[in-house]
C-alpha cells in the first residue's frame, strides 16, 4: 500500500521536439494549478540516474511518457497503458521508448540501488509519430487530458 | 556477392551510448575493407527549424537538441549571436556561464564514467549489473553527477533543458547564497572526484593510440571551456569566425549526418582527448597532480584511457565551480542589452564531448535567416571509423562475439552523444 501523505512526484518523460514524445512534458504542463502544493511535478528525458534522483524518497511516483510498441500488434497511437509496480523485484513491462536507456532501466537502477518509490504507476502512451518537429498528432493530444484526470485520480487515492 | 572468406560483423543496436545508432565492420579474409558508423543528425532539423525565428530564441531552441548538454548549445548560441550582434559578455555574467559550463560537465562526465563506460573496463554487461555489485561504487558516481545537477539547477534554472539562459546573460542571477549553500556538497564532490581518478587508473588499458589530428578550444592561462581560439595539436590555431574555413563538413553515403575533415584533408578528433593534450599545462595544481598520479603524461592519444581524462576533468570543473563560488557577488544587472543588427556570428565552446560550432546569419530585423551547428560527435565520426578500422584490423583473431564487444567498448571510448549527432544507433558486424 501507499504510505498516505508521503511525498508525490509526477514525472513526465520526453521531448517536445520529438512530436507525440512531448506527450508526458503536456500531461505534467496540464497538471500545474490542479494538484496539491505539495506534490511535486517534474519533467525529464529519460535518463535513468535522473528518473532515479526524481522519485527517490517518493511514497508515491507517477511517470508518464510516450511509447513506441514493439511486437506483432500494430500501434494504436493514444492509447494508454497503465502500469504498477507496488513491490520492490516487480519489473516494468518493457516497452521501447524513444529513448536510448529507458524506463526499465531507471527501474532496473532503483531496484540495484534500493532506491524505488513506495509506488510506481506509469502511464504510456502509444505515440503515432517520433520524428522532428513539434505539436502532437490528434489522438496523443487526446490521450494527454485523459492521462491528466488518470494522473489526478492516482494522487487522490494516494491520499484517501 | 559475399566470398566466403568475407567476414561481416554487424551490431543492432548499441548499447551504453546516448542513444542508439548503428554499425558495420566487413573484412575479407584477414583485411577489414569498410568500417561505417550510421548516425542520423538532428541539429540538421534544428538548423532549419531556426531560420525565420528571432536572434534570442536559440539558447532555448537548440538546448532541446541534446537532454545530456544543453548548457554547450546555450552557450554556444549566446556566443555566436552575441558575436553578431557586437556584443561581449564578460565579467561575472562570463563567470556565471563558466559555473553553469562546469555543473554540465560534472554531470555528463559522471554519467558516462560510472554507467556508460566503466562496466567495459570491469566485465559488467551495464552499469545497471555493476550497480548491483558495486552499490558503494555507483552511489559515488551518482552523488558526483547530483552536485553538476545542482549547479545547473541553481544558475540554469532547472537541470533538464536549462531555462535561465538568455543572450546577453541570464534572465536571473543567483544570490549569493544559492551558490554559497552549493559549497558544501562540491567540496564533497571534490573527494569523490579525485576517488574517482584513482578508481579508473586502476582499469587495464589495451595500447592503442588514435592517429588522428586533434582540435580543441584553446586560452593561455586556463583549461578552456567557453571561449578561446580553436587550436589543433598539428599547430593551427583559428578564431570561430574562420571554423568554416578550416573544417569542412561532407555528405557520405551511409550516413544522413555530415562528416567533417579539417580543411587539408585531415581527420581529426575532438573532445577530451583533445583537450587536455591541447591544454594540460593549464589545468589546475590538483588536477594536474591527479593526472600524473593515475600516469598520464602531458598529452594522450590513447582512446581507452579517455575515462581518465575525463575524470580529470570533472576534478578540474568542481574546482573551478568551487572558485567562482567563492569569488561570486552578483552583478548589477542580470544580462546585457543586445541589440539586433544585421550580420553573422560564430560560437565556439567546449561540450562534455569536444567542440560545438554554431553560426548564425540575422537580419536588422532580428530574424535567423540561416544557422548552422557542427556538433561534436559527427566531428569526430571520420576518426572513431578510422580509428575501429585499425582497431579491428589488429584484432581480426577474436570470435565475432569478442570481436564485436571490444567494438562496443572502442566507440564509447568516444562517448558517442547520439543525442546530439545521432539517434537511432544499430551496430552490426558481419563476416561470413
Amino acid at each position: 500500500m501507499t504510505q498516505a501523505g508521503g511525498p508525490v512526484v509526477v514525472i513526465g518523460i520526453g521531448n517536445e521536439f520529438r512530436r507525440d514524445d512531448g506527450a508526458g512534458p503536456a500531461v505534467v504542463a496540464s497538471l500545474h494549478g490542479r494538484v496539491p502544493p505539495d506534490v511535486a511535478l517534474t519533467i525529464t528525458d529519460g535518463e535513468p540516474a535522473r528518473l532515479v534522483d526524481a522519485w527517490t524518497g517518493a511514497a508515491l511516483a507517477i511517470v508518464v511518457d510516450a511509447v513506441r510498441v514493439a511486437g506483432p500488434h500494430a500501434p494504436r497511437p493514444g492509447t494508454v497503458h497503465r502500469l504498477v509496480l507496488d513491490r520492490p523485484g516487480s519489473t516494468a513491462e518493457r516497452t521501447a521508448s524513444s529513448h536510448g536507456l529507458g524506463l526499465d532501466d531507471a527501474v532496473a537502477l532503483a531496484l540495484a540501488l534500493e532506491r524505488m518509490p513506495g509506488r510506481l504507476i506509469v502511464h504510456a502512451i502509444e505515440a503515432g509519430d517520433l520524428s522532428q518537429g513539434r505539436g502532437l498528432t490528434p489522438p496523443v493530444a487526446a490521450a494527454v487530458a485523459t492521462v491528466a484526470t488518470a494522473v489526478l485520480d492516482d494522487i487522490a487515492g494516494s491520499c484517501g | 556477392m559475399t566470398h566466403r572468406n568475407d567476414r561481416v560483423l554487424a551490431v543492432a543496436e548499441l548499447a551504453r551510448v546516448e542513444g542508439e545508432g548503428a554499425m558495420y565492420i566487413r573484412a575479407s579474409g584477414d583485411v577489414v575493407e569498410e568500417v561505417r558508423l550510421d548516425i542520423y543528425e538532428p541539429p540538421r532539423f534544428f538548423e532549419a527549424f531556426l531560420r525565420g525565428r528571432g536572434y534570442a530564441e536559440p539558447p532555448d531552441i537548440t538546448a532541446r537538441i541534446c537532454g545530456i548538454c544543453p548548457v554547450a548549445y546555450q552557450m554556444s548560441a549566446c556566443a555566436a549571436i552575441e558575436d553578431a550582434c557586437g556584443v561581449t559578455v564578460y565579467g561575472t555574467l562570463a563567470d556565471l556561464r563558466r559555473l553553469l559550463y562546469c555543473g554540465e560537465w560534472i554531470e555528463s562526465h559522471a554519467l558516462h564514467i560510472y554507467l556508460l563506460h566503466a562496466p567495459d573496463f570491469l566485465g559488467y554487461a551495464s552499469g545497471i549489473e555493476m550497480a548491483a555489485d558495486r552499490r558503494d561504487i555507483v552511489e559515488r558516481g551518482l552523488a558526483l553527477k547530483k552536485a553538476g545537477n545542482s549547479i545547473m539547477e541553481a544558475v540554469g534554472g532547472r537541470a533538464i533543458h536549462p531555462v535561465n539562459v538568455r543572450i546577453g546573460g541570464f534572465y536571473r542571477v543567483p544570490t549569493r547564497a544559492e551558490l554559497a549553500a552549493l559549497a558544501g556538497p562540491l567540496r564533497r564532490a571534490l573527494d569523490d572526484a579525485l576517488a574517482t581518478v584513482r578508481w579508473v587508473a586502476g582499469f587495464e588499458f589495451p595500447d592503442h593510440a588514435c592517429g588522428a589530428d586533434m582540435l580543441a578550444l584553446s586560452l593561455p592561462g586556463t583549461y578552456a571551456i567557453e571561449r578561446g581560439a580553436v587550436a589543433t595539436l598539428s599547430g593551427m590555431r583559428f578564431g570561430a569566425a574562420e571554423f568554416d574555413e578550416h573544417v569542412v563538413e561532407e555528405h557520405v553515403p551511409h550516413s544522413t549526418a555530415l562528416h567533417a575533415h579539417l580543411a587539408g584533408g585531415g581527420r581529426y578528433l575532438t573532445g577530451p582527448l583533445a583537450r587536455y593534450s591541447l591544454n594540460s599545462s593549464w589545468l589546475s595544481p590538483l588536477a594536474r597532480a591527479a593526472a600524473r598520479d593515475a600516469g598520464l603524461g602531458p598529452a594522450c592519444d590513447n582512446p581507452f584511457r579517455s575515462i581518465i581524462v575525463r575524470a580529470v576533468e570533472v576534478v578540474y570543473a568542481v574546482e573551478e565551480a568551487l572558485r567562482i563560488i567563492d569569488g561570486y557577488q552578483p552583478p548589477g544587472r542580470p544580462a546585457v542589452e543586445v541589440r539586433p543588427r544585421a550580420g553573422v556570428g560564430h560560437g565556439v565552446t567546449e561540450a562534455p564531448r569536444g567542440t560545438l560550432y554554431h553560426r548564425y546569419q540575422i537580419g536588422a530585423d532580428g530574424i535567423i535567416t540561416d544557422a548552422r551547428i557542427v556538433p561534436p560527435t559527427s566531428q569526430n565520426q571520420a576518426a572513431i571509423e578510422t580509428d575501429l578500422h585499425a582497431f579491428v584490423q589488429a584484432r581480426m583473431d577474436l570470435d565475432d562475439a569478442e570481436l564485436t564487444r571490444r567494438c562496443e567498448q572502442a566507440i564509447r571510448n568516444y562517448d558517442p552523444c547520439i543525442s546530439c549527432s545521432t539517434h537511432f544507433l544499430n551496430l552490426t558486424v558481419d563476416r561470413s
